[in-house]
Parts: C-alpha cells; sequence; structure tokens
C-alpha cells in the first residue's frame, strides 16, 4: 500500500512519528502536546510510544519553549515545537526573531539551528479571540526563518518531514480549519523542494494564488467560475518564505491576471510582495493590476462575524470579476 | 472598594528613603559567602572552604594573573573605543573576580552562556580577546564558533541566553552526561521575563544549570531597588532550588560558590542561583555616563573593596608570591594590551557580501536574488575603478 487517506492533522501526526522513530535526536515540545496529544489531537499516542523524554509536555510559557529548543537544537537536538494557536505566539516573538533567526548569521554559519515551530493559523472554527489569527507576514518578513503552510494531508506529511530536515528555522503554519479534511498521502512519493509552488488547477484566464486555508477556496472559485466559463489557475504557494515568485511569474505570464487570496490582512501582507514582484517581472504581460482578497485591517472579529471578514467564495470571485473588467 | 483605594490606604515610603529595607554595606549581608576579606584575609566557611581546600599557591597565582590580565584587556578596549577603533566596548571593570572564579569552576566540557560583558569568562575558557573585539568594532555580530570553546556568543538582548542555557542543559540531561552548563546574567536581567521561565523550566526539569547573576548594582542607570524587594538570590527559594549570594569581589569564594553548584548540577541535583555581589567600577559602557546617576562615594567605597588588591595582599602575606612574579606580569600584561591593539588596528573590514552570508544554513531564494542584484549594482560601478 503506497497511498493512504488521512485527515491533515493525521498526516502531521504521522509525520512527526516517523521522525521521532528515524532519528533520536528529534523531540516534540509544547503545552498539552503529551498525555492529551495536544489540543487538535495532533500529537496524539506520540508520548505513549515515545516516551516524555522525547515528547514534552512543557511549562505554560511559550517564550521559555522556543528559548529552551534553541539550547536543545545548540546541543545537536532537532526540536519541533508546539504553539498551541496562533494569536499565542507573541510571548516567544522576541526568542524567535532576535535569537532563533539569527544565531546561524551570528555565529559565521558555525552552528546550525534545526527548529521546527508548529502554529495552527487561521479562523473559520467559531474560536474564541486570539485562536483565529494569521500572521505568516510578521515572520516571513524576518531573514532567517523560512515559513511554509501545507492545504492538503499530502503536503502536510511531506513538508513536516522536510521542515524537521531542514537545517534552518522553520515556521510551520497548519491550516486548523482544513485539520480533519482527508486526502491522499502517499510516504513513498518522492516530494518536490519544500519551498516550491504548485499549479493545482490549470486555468487559461487568471492565476488564483493562495496558500494554506485558502487553497480550497481557491479551487470552489474557480470551479464555480467555470461554470460561468472562466478559466482559473490556481497556484497553492506552500512557502511564503522564500516565495516561489517563479512560479508565479510562469502562470501570470500565461494567464495575464493575478488574485492572491489569504486570510491575513492584506495591509503589508503576503499578497502586497506578490503583487509589488510580480509587477516587477511581468509588468507587460498584466492586463489588470495584482489584486488581494484577505482580511481588513482591524481585529480579528467575533466569531459571529468571521464569515464576513474572511474572504469566501464570493469575494475571490468578486476580486476575479475585477480584475477581468479591465 | 477600588484597588486604588486599597493601595492609597498603605503606608507608603517617599522616594528619598526606599534604600532603607534592602540596601545594606554587603560585608553587613548575614548571607555573603566570603573567603577573603577586602583585607586580603582568609576567613573559614565550613560549608565552602572544602571547594578550595586544595588550592595550590600555583593555581592561587593563576587567578590572580587572570584577574590581573582580564583588567589589562578591557583597559585597553576602553582606550581603543575612546581611540575610534571600536564602535563600543563593555568594561567588565570590579568585576573580575565574579568572571573569573566562576569561569575556572567550570570544567572544559561545561557549556557557557555569557551576557556581552563576560570578558573574564571568555579569558577562562580560552576564547581568544580578539574575537571578542570583533564584534565590538562591528566586523560581525558575534564571529566565533560557540562549540570550540564550549561558550555562547555574546547575547545583547538582556535575559534571552537564560533560556538558551536551560534547554542545552536539558539535553545534557537527555544525553546522560555529567556536563553542567552556566548562563550569566545581570541585576537588570533578573526583571526579565525569560530569566523567570528560565527558573521555572530548569526547575521542573531538574536541568543541570548554574544560573550565575552578577550584581554589580547598576543597570545601566537604574539601582537593584528599582529590579527586586529582595535579596535577588532569594528568589531562588520560590522556584523550589538553592539560591546562595556570594562577594563577588572575592575570587577565591567564587570559585569555591560556583564549584558548588556545578557539582550539584553534575549530580543531578538541578539548577542553582548565585548571586555574585559585586560593582561595576565604569560606566555601563563606553556611551554611558555615570556620574548623571550615581555619586562618586559609592565607587569609592567598592574601590575599597577592589577584587585584584585584595588577592595580591593575600598571596603577599602569606608569600605565596614574590616581586618577581609581579614584575613578570606586569611585563605579560604590557604584552597582552600591545597585542590587542594590534590585533584590532590590522582587523579589516569585511568583504561586502558578508552581508548575504550564513542568513540561511540551507540557503534560500530571495537572498540569493538580492546579492545578485547587488552584485550586479556594484559592478555598475565597475568603470569608476573598482566599485568603492
Amino acid at each position: 500500500m503506497t497511498a493512504e487517506k488521512m485527515a491533515l492533522a493525521k498526516a502531521i501526526n504521522e509525520s512527526l512519528r516517523t521522525a521521532l522513530d528515524s532519528d533520536p535526536k528529534v523531540l516534540i515540545m509544547g503545552e498539552d502536546v503529551g498525555k492529551l496529544g495536544g489540543v487538535f489531537r495532533v500529537t496524539d499516542g506520540l508520548q505513549k510510544d515515545f516516551g516524555e523524554d522525547r515528547v514534552i509536555d512543557t511549562p505554560l510559557a511559550e517564550s521559555g519553549i522556543v528559548g529552551t529548543a534553541i539550547g536543545l537544537a545548540l546541543r545537536g537536538y532537532r526540536p519541533v515545537v508546539e504553539i498551541q494557536f496562533d494569536g499565542f505566539v507573541f510571548p516567544a516573538y522576541d526568542q524567535i526573531v532576535t535569537q532563533l533567526a539569527k544565531m546561524h548569521a551570528r555565529a559565521l554559519g558555525k552552528i546550525k539551528l534545526p527548529v521546527v515551530i508548529r502554529i495552527p493559523y487561521g479562523g473559520g472554527i467559531g474560536a474564541v479571540e486570539h485562536h483565529s489569527e494569521s500572521p505568516e507576514a510578521l515572520f516571513a518578513h524576518v531573514a532567517g526563518l523560512k515559513v511554509v503552510s501545507p492545504s492538503t494531508a499530502g503536503d502536510a506529511y511531506w513538508m513536516m518531514q522536510q521542515a524537521i530536515h531542514s537545517d534552518d528555522p522553520v515556521i510551520f503554519f497548519e491550516p486548523k480549519r482544513r485539520y480533519w479534511d482527508k486526502a491522499e498521502v502517499n510516504r513513498e512519493a518522492i516530494p518536490g523542494p519544500l519551498h516550491k509552488a504548485r499549479v493545482v488547477r490549470e486555468g487559461s484566464d487568471l492565476t488564483l494564488a493562495a496558500y494554506g486555508p485558502m487553497v480550497k477556496v481557491c479551487q470552489e472559485a474557480a470551479a464555480a467560475a467555470q461554470e460561468e466559463g472562466k478559466s482559473l489557475e490556481v497556484v497553492d504557494l506552500r512557502s511564503m518564505s522564500p516565495i516561489d515568485f517563479d512560479s508565479i511569474q510562469v502562470s501570470v505570464e500565461k494567464t495575464r491576471r493575478l488574485v492572491v487570496v489569504h486570510e491575513a490582512p492584506v495591509f503589508l501582507g503576503t499578497g502586497a510582495e506578490i503583487a509589488a514582484r510580480i509587477t516587477e517581472r511581468c509588468f507587460y504581460h498584466l492586463e489588470a493590476p495584482v489584486l488581494r482578497v484577505g482580511g481588513y485591517h482591524a481585529p480579528y472579529p467575533p466569531a459571529r462575524l468571521e464569515d464576513e471578514y474572511l474572504p469566501g467564495l464570493d469575494r475571490v470571485l468578486d476580486a476575479v470579476d475585477r480584475s477581468l473588467a479591465y | 472598594m477600588t484597588v486604588e483605594s486599597t493601595a492609597a490606604r498603605k503606608p507608603r515610603r517617599s522616594a528619598g528613603s526606599k534604600r532603607t529595607a534592602a540596601k545594606k554595606p554587603p560585608g553587613a549581608q548575614p548571607d555573603l559567602v566570603q573567603l577573603l576579606t577586602p583585607e586580603g584575609k582568609r576567613v573559614k566557611n565550613g560549608e565552602f572552604d572544602a571547594y578550595v581546600a586544595d588550592i595550590t599557591p600555583e593555581e592561587l597565582r593563576g587567578l590572580y594573573r587572570d584577574m590581573v590580565l582580564t583588567r589589562r584587556f578591557d583597559a585597553e578596549a576602553t582606550a581603543l573605543q575612546r581611540q575610534g577603533e571600536l564602535g563600543l566596548w563593555a568594561s567588565l571593570l570590579g568585576q573580575e573576580a565574579a568572571q573569573i572564579g566562576s569561569g575556572r569552576a567550570t570544567r572544559e566540557d561545561d557549556y557557557v552562556f555569557p551576557t556581552y560583558r563576560e570578558h573574564g569568562v571568555a579569558w577562562c575558557r580560552g576564547v581568544d580577546p580578539a574575537n571578542l573585539l570583533g564584534m565590538f568594532r562591528g566586523v560581525n555580530n558575534g564571529g566565533w564558533d560557540p562549540n570550540s570553546n564550549n561558550f555562547h556568543l555574546y547575547t545583547i538582548v538582556i535575559g534571552s541566553q537564560t533560556l538558551h542555557a536551560t534547554g542545552y542543559a536539558m539535553g545534557v540531561a537527555k544525553d546522560g552526561a555529567d556536563s553542567a552548563v552556566i548562563a550569566y546574567f545581570g541585576d537588570g536581567a533578573s526583571s526579565q521575563g525569560d530569566v523567570a521561565e528560565s527558573f521555572t523550566f530548569s526547575a521542573v526539569y531538574n536541568a543541570p544549570v548554574v544560573f550565575f547573576c552578577q550584581n554589580n548594582q547598576w543597570a545601566i542607570s537604574e539601582p537593584t531597588e528599582r529590579q527586586t524587594r529582595v535579596p535577588l538570590y532569594q528568589r531562588a527559594q520560590g522556584y523550589g532550588f538553592p539560591g546562595v549570594r556570594v562577594d563577588g569581589n572575592d575570587v577565591l569564594a567564587c570559585l569555591a560558590v560556583t564549584k558548588w553548584a556545578l557539582e550539584r548540577a553534575r549530580r543531578g541535583e538541578g539548577p542553582t542561583l548565585v548571586e555574585a555581589y559585586t560593582y561595576r567600577m565604569g560606566a555601563h559602557t563606553t556611551s554611558d555616563d555615570p556620574t548623571k546617576y550615581r555619586a562618586d562615594e559609592e565607587r569609592e567605597a567598592w574601590e575599597a573593596k577592589d577584587p585584584i588588591l585584595r588577592l595580591r595582599t593575600y598571596l603577599e602575606a602569606s608569600n605565596h608570591a614574590d616581586e618577581g612574579f609581579f614584575a613578570e606580569l606586569e611585563t605579560e600584561s604590557e604584552a597582552l594590551g600591545k597585542r590587542v591593539r594590534e590585533v584590532v588596528r590590522a582587523m579589516p573590514d569585511p568583504d561586502r557580501f558578508a552581508i548575504f552570508e550564513n542568513v540561511y544554513a540551507d540557503g534560500h531564494a530571495l537572498v540569493d536574488e538580492e546579492r545578485a542584484q547587488f552584485a550586479a549594482y556594484q559592478a555598475s560601478f565597475a568603470d569608476e575603478g573598482e566599485g568603492k
């Protein structure tokens, strides 16, 4: 059996299990990752099978989790730490930005910091505040970090493998509302590069670029547009640092139109960077300005309003229409 | 009843009287471990004498030499900053005993996590003094291989390294090694959340780490009273591990107490907090002006407790060192100063492409792209000669 259908959360669990199994230096750390298996059960059963010494319930202190993970990495370990929710990463932001991101350069390359920071992110699950945010741009902006987000179970499995093997710190954003989405995971496949984007639907009229939870929304939008006779290409970026501008460029040179979609606020977000770069690279190909669909410059709203805030099918199609109107 | 009204009924001290409760002269502190008095007299200590019982005259002279050379190196660096050769220097003047005593207590396989002022500890670990100067000259942001002397990079963000030390110590314990880890920080850092978290993590995981706090009384312009209402070493009690205050100007006591703490760590007894009670005789850095916030009398009172002077008095009184030793050391000291000057002045600026080096271990497309753009930009000056 080469491929198996499983939920995205389970795929990450299996990937962590594979890593723990194959490398004694891999550690899992975080709040409630042990007996409970994490609040989303992503680490379910790992402590039982690998012991408290390798799957470590930590004190409730995010800076401490990342700071000690740095120390463990300096000792030769490969910690995979969990931040329980997106909005709770900020106590650790100092350690991530001032220490983790810069230490390799400060030591002129003499030491490596193979730390993976898993962050369940994004909205759509009706949560209380600080549990639905998309802070990826705050990390992609920092040199020394790599930032990725899978959109499917298959990618989740392999991207986690690659993140753990990476000698650079990787911020691994997990689309929490897709945790229960099932897809094929082929453990014997040879995965493509971690930071390469992938065309998940081919089209000719316009390119939708997205990552994480928004890839599914874009695929649905493309299917709906097809019924209206519009052919949309969907590119799953997979990586926000580095961003695979080459793949976006290839797509845009074909379709001549680009809409970038993410949950995070559009202001100074990933889409802003993509718009600027693609405008530079594809100025004479573009038939319309690059448009962005995303969150607003407002605190993430209470759950009863999140459907108004989050980009959905209709807002994506609205942007598609605006682009095609040029 | 509001919180405010509750607070208003509490008796308050006026700002001018806040020194009365916590601050006593260090000699009067009942908790201060001291083996050498400021007058250079060896005093007995039932608990800690054992850790220096077999110290030889040669080793005592070695401690003295370390302190003298460290002070000389430090003075040279301060002078080099004044001459424009360094951008900044953080002097350790006055803290030589705390650093040499604790640094000499470490074993080769132990691991040290310093702040940016641990020049004496770096000396003990065998780090080339020239390495320390590169960072302050502005040719790199660290620059040495931490693993070649088990001496981590200087950490400028206050207190961050205590968590790295704790994590490293957790790794040591996982490896089943009997090495220990020592984290340096100051009285100012004791207010940082990372330091509190490192106490928590090290305690619950029983990590083999020694927290060595040099309480030099001043965090730039803020006195220790602005950081704490209790003596800092007492904080350990709340976390469930021992805390000890040692005379930070007594190299012998610092050696003994740190050895004790490191041995506890090796035996699997977990973390220890050592508060080395000392004094920052100089400015915070060469950019600072202590005359704005502290009185000369305070510094003068601490001059009488000078760490180097008291060991010299002891060495002379006990006939452990003769004139020849001191004269030879003076020559060695001059030679070190000369070498430091030469090394710094000869230190080349880094290649401009160093900006893009080692940003990532496995590379990054954006860094590659920007390096190429930078190279093309530089090359555009080729006609004007080498792109200077």
